[in-house]
């Protein structure tokens, strides 16, 4: 049986069928993301001050990857345009400059973006016992300069068997600059620029950890967030990439060959999809990386 | 650069047709160039204190926290400006068929009353405000 309306318009509602079912799949997909990222918004201003980290993602990577997305929208809507101009050829090229784009993208986030995160340690100080660490802190200066209080100390985590070891009795961590040399005032705005850890090695005791873990979703609300949402937009992504590649093989050439605008159409569908991932990806740069 | 019109049979009809998907390009090649100048001017806009401007202006004097207010409207801003252009020519929603912006009307109303359903929220819990 011949799926009727792939090419031609359907009377009544003016559209090849196609393209009102992606239409209403980004409404839905328009309420995930809308869902996760109300969530955000309510994490962020409900989070105590303090306790929502800024500065933290690495910003040259993420606008590396946002130009990326970026250029891969261009060439998937020129593979488009090729497509509806009968050049085949041109088309192969700008599918696989797509194609590419969207595996640097992924590769970019899961080989390097969040590994450094599992890396990273966060260690944050019972209330109580803050005062005991105001040389990696300053709390007085951040007061007196009206800036958030500083209830966390990160770095490189020097002994990881501190980590199951019940007979370690602290923490050695090399320091984030910002805890090597807290009362510095370029410390005082976030930085976004990706800063090496220091050598400075602080020695924190267990006692005094309210609770201390690797840059992981249950680290704190920031990340959870963080990796639920780029988590979800990289399966996007994924499955972009995984629809483009069924279009750039031999198996789409016969489509062409059959009617050369149903293979447009299919293309114009799942670009819209792309552009669509390729839109969410410009609000989480902004909220996650920059703000 | 709107959507292109159907493609036509008559050979001479296409070849008008395919000139005119060819401006469309020079189009698209435009947004994509302004697309990554604004991403630049975010990451660099994110590095203005906009809280020390408005303080300076206003003579007044902005906590960081208030200050990054100002930060988030002005990326917001941005952001928006250039999900608008993706929508509207990467999309093709600056011309599309009045059913696809029905949709897009009734997603726009319930997305807003999910953003409001968050606000409700902040209102919850009293006791710790």
């Amino acid at each position: 049986m011949e799926i009727p309306y792939t090419v031609s318009t359907r009377p009544d509602t003016g559209l090849w069928n196609a393209k009102i079912g992606i239409w209403l799949f980004l409404a839905s997909e328009v309420m995930l993301f809308g869902g996760l990222f109300s969530a955000y918004i309510f994490l962020r201003i409900d989070a105590a001050p303090g306790m929502w980290p800024h500065g933290v993602l690495n910003v040259p990577v993420g606008t590396f990857n946002t130009c990326i997305l970026i250029m891969s929208s261009v060439t998937v809507v020129l593979a488009w345009a090729a497509l509806k101009m009968r050049r085949y050829r041109a088309y192969w090229w700008y599918m696989l400059a797509t194609i590419s784009c969207g595996i640097i993208f992924l590769v970019v986030k899961l080989a390097y973006e969040w590994p450094q995160k599992y890396d990273h340690f966060g260690i944050y100080i019972k209330s109580e016992a803050l005062g005991k660490y105001e040389q990696y802190l300053g709390n007085a200066y951040a007061a007196e300069k009206e800036l958030p209080p500083r209830l966390e100390i990160t770095g490189h985590l020097h002994n990881p068997a501190a980590l199951t070891d019940p007979n370690i009795k602290e923490y050695e961590v090399a320091l984030d600059p910002l805890n090597a040399d807290p009362t510095n005032p370029s410390m005082d705005r976030p930085h976004f620029l990706p800063l090496t850890v220091t050598h400075k090695i602080a020695t924190i005791e267990k006692a005094d950890v309210e609770r201390a873990t690797m840059f992981l979703p249950t680290h704190n609300a920031y990340f959870a967030s963080y990796f639920t949402i780029t988590g979800l937009h990289g399966l996007h992504v994924l499955a972009g990439v995984i629809v483009f590649i069924y279009m750039w093989l031999p198996v789409s050439k016969k489509v062409y060959q059959r009617n050369p605008e149903h293979l447009a159409n299919r293309v114009e569908v799942s670009g819209l999809f792309w552009h669509f991932v390729d839109l969410i990806w410009i609000f989480v740069f902004p909220l996650f990386y920059l703000l | 650069m709107n959507n292109p019109p159907d493609v036509t049979q008559d050979s001479k009809e296409y070849e008008e047709y395919a000139h005119g998907v060819q401006k469309h390009v020079r189009g698209y090649l435009i947004v994509g160039a302004t697309l990554l100048a604004f991403t630049m001017i975010t990451v660099a806009l994110s590095y203005v204190d906009f809280g020390a401007i408005l303080s300076s202006l206003f003579h007044t004097n902005l906590t960081s926290t208030q200050g990054r207010k100002a930060n988030i409207a002005v990326a917001i801003l941005v952001a928006t400006f250039k999900a608008g252009l993706v929508g509207a020519i990467f999309m093709h929603l600056a011309a599309e068929k009045r059913l696809i912006y029905r949709i897009l009307i009734f997603t726009g109303f319930f997305v807003l009353g999910l953003f409001w359903l968050t606000l409700l929220a902040w209102y919850d819990f009293p006791i710790f405000r």
